[in-house]
């Protein structure tokens, strides 16, 4: 029973992550038809920023936490004016070449001055010690990833559905055509949506910093398995994303505990809960087919 | 006449002694050497994962190698003309397979140095052998090279993974605990290093008592399901042993801590580590964690003085992959000057069976039977933090594991 809540929690924490990222890829995705490959990229300059934050300036863990995902975010939109927005009308290769273009050049710059060697980050001394549950302890870091993320989740969701800028963000998400002809000016709104998108793929990355391992391509490794996290819980889904992310947590953490013994399923599970769900539901868990145009 | 030819004989005789004992040929350009000239290529990772370890601070110790033969020997040196080629296989066993072919044919290169990575080590030998000529490996940890994909042009330099799971596994059953949890990356390297960690284990009298193996690469960067799972199996280990590499193996660590299992009785013992993981993961993450080191830069006078040359190039304290590579490099110069040629051959008859003393072999000798390259080795202890006083200094060295026992015996799938 321990071990089992141990590895529930684990897997949350993990989901968290997924969650994180996999919110920001939805809501650019519905709102510029741009699949951002360079998420991961963004997530790694969040951790690595930090990192820089506290050793070249002193910076603690708490400003970083503020200063990464609004520098990013603007650096986000002002990728957006310059090039992004040139894509939306093109062919959807045209995004696939421009935002693997960008990781590479991001990682190859953070490559080039702090090499490939993992840089160490230690945990805020605030979050370093541990929460007796009763049955188990667990990491403080942990127990705040895990209610931070959901409290930044359901302020995200809060802000979609109980403001006016959410409203027409979730419209212009799902039907841009239709929300275009109500005489909302969904332009406007692209560009702060993607730096916000980009934003908590930063914040995503300062958070990871002090567990995981801070270097380069710690967002190739990961920005894999949250595009399949997309598409399980549906292309453009807000809801299904954060729904699909913690879920895709769980799966991994179960099954890398209880199928320990078929490494083959255990490593590639996210991919056969993914080929399970498109069979089943072609548009993803809580996805909608696309009105033909 | 008869009396004549004796004379002649007997004086060509006295002429070549003197010239292989008395440090070889006054000169170049009599043709003893291709092209006039000796040429060392460094094949390795350049940009990627091992860059730091080895990298281009192999070359650097290459070229410290270089410039300590020529002040050595001056005028009487095989050679002044010596340079260095290098390239970058990214750890690709294709592209070394490629590069290492170019290196022979193109660029004149007597002998590869380093290569990092069994799949591409293993690619570059058989390349060796084909053009019959040489190649040091350093880099590389797999038994294969020495087993059954040894050949007659290459040797194996500084580290294998039976040296590994000998030193850590045995020593660590011996000193710390018989209980072993062993966590390793589910792909050749990791089963490599399981399979030799559990025979060691077994051997010095401990047990495993579990063994998982993480995926590869491990997408989500999370460890803690075996973490956790350690502490809980039953009986109890006592070592976590991880065989996990950079960045997978500062997750593993990162998370262990977090996860306090060392408060909870289950000390940390590493596979493979370099200088460059302590130095990115901070002593104080890895503090009294054990792992077998090959050579340690201040271990003793002689290497610190190695180590304070290479810093003034470098810039960084060298790891033992740059200093095997200086060692190796001098080696083969050495091997030269004593065989007045560069022919493979030749050069290789001259370093079967012999012992040598540098900063980097102790108690060296290469083996004629299978060319391991055998020397002492060490049991490394993270410090603790509190006495860590000088940048780069992080470890202590427990034991010396004297080269008779540190390395295997010849594999009978050796057939040179």
């Amino acid at each position: 029973m321990t071990g089992f809540a141990q590895n529930t929690f684990n897997g949350l924490v993990s989901g968290a992550f997924y969650a994180l990222l996999a919110l920001g890829l939805a809501v650019i995705f519905g709102m510029l038809r741009v699949v951002n490959f360079a998420h991961g990229a963004f997530y790694m300059l969040g951790a690595f920023g930090a990192y820089v934050l506290l050793t070249e300036a002193g910076v603690p863990f708490w400003a970083a936490l503020v200063i990464m995902p609004v520098g990013l975010g603007l650096l986000g939109m002002a990728l957006e004016r310059a090039v992004i927005h040139r894509l939306t009308k093109l062919d959807p290769l045209y995004n696939f070449l421009l935002t693997f273009g960008l990781t590479l050049i991001l990682q190859d710059l953070v490559k080039l001055r702090y090499g490939v060697q993992s840089s160490p980050y230690a945990t805020p001394s605030l979050l370093s010690g541990s929460v007796d549950f009763g049955l188990f302890d667990f990491p403080t870091y942990r127990v705040f990833i895990l209610g931070f993320t959901v409290l930044l989740c359901v302020a995200v969701w809060w802000a979609l559905t109980r403001t006016r800028i959410g409203m027409v963000v979730r419209a212009a998400t799902e039907r841009p055509d239709l929300t275009r002809a109500f005489g909302i000016d969904v332009g406007r709104w692209v560009t702060p949506v993607f730096g916000f998108g980009i934003g908590l793929a930063g914040l995503a990355g300062v958070l990871a910093a002090p567990m995981r391992a801070v270097n380069p391509l710690m967002g190739a490794d990961l920005i894999i398995v949250v595009f399949a996290v997309v598409v399980i819980g549906g292309l453009g889904s807000i809801f299904g994303s954060v729904a699909a992310g913690f879920g895709i947590g769980l799966v991994q953490a179960w099954g890398e505990s209880y199928l320990s013994n078929f490494p083959i399923v255990s490593q590639t599970i996210v991919f056969i809960v993914m080929a399970g769900v498109l069979l089943w539901r072609p548009a993803g868990l809580f996805g909608r087919e696309e009105a033909p145009a | 006449m008869r009396r004549t030819m004796g004379v002649a004989a007997a004086s060509a005789a006295v002429v070549l002694v003197a010239g292989c004992g008395g440090g070889g040929p006054q000169s170049s350009g009599d043709g003893k050497l291709t092209g006039d000239k000796i040429v060392l290529g460094v094949l390795n990772d350049q940009s990627g994962v091992y860059s730091e370890l080895s990298g281009k601070n192999s070359v650097t110790a290459v070229e410290m190698a270089i410039a300590d033969f020529t002040a050595k020997y001056g005028d009487k040196a095989v050679t002044k003309d010596i340079t260095v080629e290098t390239a970058d296989h990214q750890n690709k066993p294709d592209v070394a397979n490629s590069k290492a072919q170019e290196m022979y044919d193109r660029k004149g290169v007597d002998l590869i140095l380093d290569v990092p990575t069994s799949s591409a080590a293993l690619k570059v030998a058989d390349v060796a052998k084909e053009k019959k000529r040489l190649y040091f490996n350093i880099g590389a940890a797999t038994t294969d090279l020495t087993g059954k994909s040894c050949n007659k042009y290459t040797f194996h330099y500084a580290y294998d993974t039976y040296m590994l799971a000998n030193g850590t596994g045995k020593t660590t059953t011996e000193q710390i605990g018989k209980n072993w949890y062993i966590l390793y990356p589910n792909y050749a390297f990791g089963q490599d290093m399981e399979k030799s960690f559990s025979t060691a284990i077994t051997a010095a009298g401990g047990t495993v008592v579990g063994k998982d193996g993480a995926p590869f690469p491990n997408t989500s960067g999370d460890f803690s399901t075996f973490l956790l799972k350690a502490p809980n199996l039953n009986p109890k280990p006592d070592v976590l042993g991880t065989m996990q590499a950079g960045a997978e193996l500062v997750n593993v660590v990162k998370q262990y801590n977090e996860f306090k299992l060392r408060d909870k009785g289950v000390d940390l013992a590493v596979g493979l580590m370099f200088l460059t993981d302590i130095h990115s993961l901070t002593p104080a993450a890895l503090a009294g964690t054990t792992y077998t080191d090959a050579w340690y830069w201040n271990f003793d006078a002689k290497n610190r003085e190695f180590a304070d040359r290479f810093q003034q190039k470098a810039g960084t304290r060298p790891t033992f992959a740059h200093a095997a590579n200086y060692s190796a490099a001098l080696q083969y110069l050495e091997a030269v000057q004593a065989a007045g040629t560069d022919d493979a051959d030749a050069v290789v008859k001259g370093l079967e069976g012999k012992t040598v003393e540098d900063v980097f072999l102790r108690n060296g000798k290469i083996r004629a039977e299978d060319h391991r390259v055998v020397h002492d080795a060490y049991l490394a202890q993270v410090k603790p933090q509190s006495e860590v006083t000088e940048p780069w200094d992080y470890v202590k060295v427990l034991k010396t594991i004297p080269a008779a026992e540190a390395f295997r015996a010849p594999s009978a799938d050796c057939k040179l």
